[in-house]
């Protein structure tokens, strides 16, 4: 393919998963939110505009376009504006390496890489790095110590997270997402790995930033954090990002853990979705029904249990990976 | 000109550009935040060349991890905004003389080397590859590696443990 095509190619693929994203992960995301912290909470939530207030995000997000676009004064004006980028860009690229489902010709993904888990790895430790810009481009002591909370918070947790996706990788024997599915095809990794699965399931609640480990965004003590400052669709904006980081790290749990597309009967794509949904609800379960960690324990918890839990998971896969393969 | 071509053009510009800024801001956080595009340039390059486990380590290390701490060392001096931290001082000349020679010995390298073309091929899988090699003809070199990381480590444990 002659190397236009491909960047038109690459443009066409961006602006589907944006708008894929930006409509399933944050738009239905938050509604989806909404409803379930209403039933946890004994609620009704959303409930007016359109059919069980199916439309709300639409009406929020329509408010939010119009809404004036506030700059602070002492903020520092590129940083600022450019932190709204980074972050839901960086979500978005983690979409490039999960396989939705498969076909007659072949997996449904936007690029097999064949460092497909390394490459989700790199891109979504590039989120911090638009939080830490958005808190301290906001020129405000709140969204500072949001930025820094969430640097802490993401290094350390980057580290079990990194241990849980290698000792899948091993048992695989490849890095690529689509081998990882494909040799899930006896037995789901969650049964042969539930300690590199447990552990993938917290770092990635403290990733992105979701309760018990939101300290970055604490209201109770920061506001809003590291986007206390910002307004209209700047916010929507770092919305998109939070959800859409939340329904990558869910999907990469699927594809890792829970055989990705594979399951009887139903058609692939609706195994995927099938299995993503559940395991997003339980993101939202475990938000509404636990108390905050303070930041000490956020980071103990992370280098003094986490790590060497997953280091020891990784030796003990490594060994019978050797031994299986004698 | 190819596609490649192009493509390594524009990286290079985006690399060097942000380079720039790095060294020229007058405000040393702008200069931390200019490290990831720079960063990321580099990793065009990588892809290009096509070492794949290359450009994923050097976004997951450097762009993610190491503009991370430096902002976030940054951010813990100076009472967080790090306006105040000089970025200049007055062995400028010194600098400028030093550089300057640099320039002067890599324009000198650059322009009488032969360039000639790697021998063999690449291999289908650098990763794997990469693996190989450090846990086989270079293993002593990765395990030193290893053993620096740790002396480091237990370092900064002994320095923090120090202040309670």
């Amino acid at each position: 393919m002659p190397w236009y095509l491909e960047l038109l190619r690459a443009v066409a693929g961006t602006i589907l998963i944006f708008s894929g994203v930006a409509v399933i992960a944050a738009m239905f995301g938050v509604l989806l939110e909404r409803k379930i912290s209403a039933w946890i909470q004994s609620r009704l939530g959303p409930k007016h505009v359109g059919p069980q207030g199916l439309l709300q995000t639409l009406a929020d997000t329509l408010k939010l376009l119009q809404k004036e676009n506030i700059v602070p004064r002492r903020a520092d004006p590129v940083i600022f504006a450019s932190a709204v980028i980074v972050v839901p860009l960086a979500a978005l690229l983690d979409y490039v390496v999960i396989p939705f489902g498969t076909t007659r010709a072949g997996p449904l993904i936007f690029r097999d890489l064949n460092i497909g888990v390394l490459y989700f790895a790199a891109t979504s430790a590039l989120v911090v790095v638009g939080i830490l810009m958005a808190g301290w481009g906001s020129n405000n002591k709140y969204a500072l110590l949001g930025g820094l909370r969430s640097a802490a918070q993401m290094v350390s947790y980057e580290i079990p997270m990194g241990l849980a996706l290698i000792t899948v990788a091993l048992l695989a024997g490849s890095l690529s997402t689509v081998t990882i599915v494909n040799a899930q095809a006896g037995l789901w990794n969650i049964v042969s790995q539930p300690v590199a699965f447990l552990i993938f399931l917290v770092a990635a609640t403290a990733e992105v930033n979701r309760t018990p480990f939101d300290l970055v965004e604490a209201e109770s003590e920061l506001v809003a954090g590291y986007f206390s400052e910002y307004t209209g669709m700047r916010f929507a904006l770092f919305q998109l990002g939070e959800y859409g980081e939340m329904f990558a790290m869910a999907a990469m749990a699927v594809t890792l853990f829970l055989g990705g597309w594979r399951g009887p009967i139903l058609p692939p794509v609706l195994w995927f979705v099938i299995k993503l949904y559940a395991l997003i609800f339980v993101f939202m379960w475990v938000r509404w029904t636990f108390p905050r960690f303070r930041i000490d324990q956020l980071l103990g918890f992370s280098w003094k249990v986490l790590i060497p839990v997953a280091l020891l998971n990784l030796v003990v896969t490594a060994f019978f990976v050797v031994v299986a393969h004698r | 000109m190819t596609g490649e071509a192009l493509a390594f053009y524009v990286l290079a510009a985006l690399t060097l550009a942000s380079g720039l800024v790095v060294v020229t801001s007058p405000n040393i956080v702008h200069s931390a935040v200019a490290l990831v595009p720079s960063f990321l340039g580099v990793t065009g390059l990588y892809v290009l060349l096509n070492a794949e486990f290359l450009a994923g380590i050097q976004i997951l290390i450097y762009a993610g991890a190491i503009t991370v701490l430096i902002l976030f060392v940054i951010m813990l001096t100076e009472g967080g905004t790090g306006m105040r931290a000089r970025q200049r001082n007055e062995q400028g000349p010194i600098g400028a003389a030093v550089a300057a020679a640099m320039a002067v010995l890599l324009i000198t390298v650059a322009t009488h080397t032969a360039w000639p073309r790697g021998a063999g091929t690449l291999p289908a899988y650098t990763t794997a590859a990469i693996g190989r090699s450090f846990l086989g003809a270079n293993i002593l070199v990765f395990e030193g590696t290893s053993i620096v990381l740790l002396v480091s480590l237990i370092g900064a444990i002994i320095i923090a443990r120090k202040e309670e």
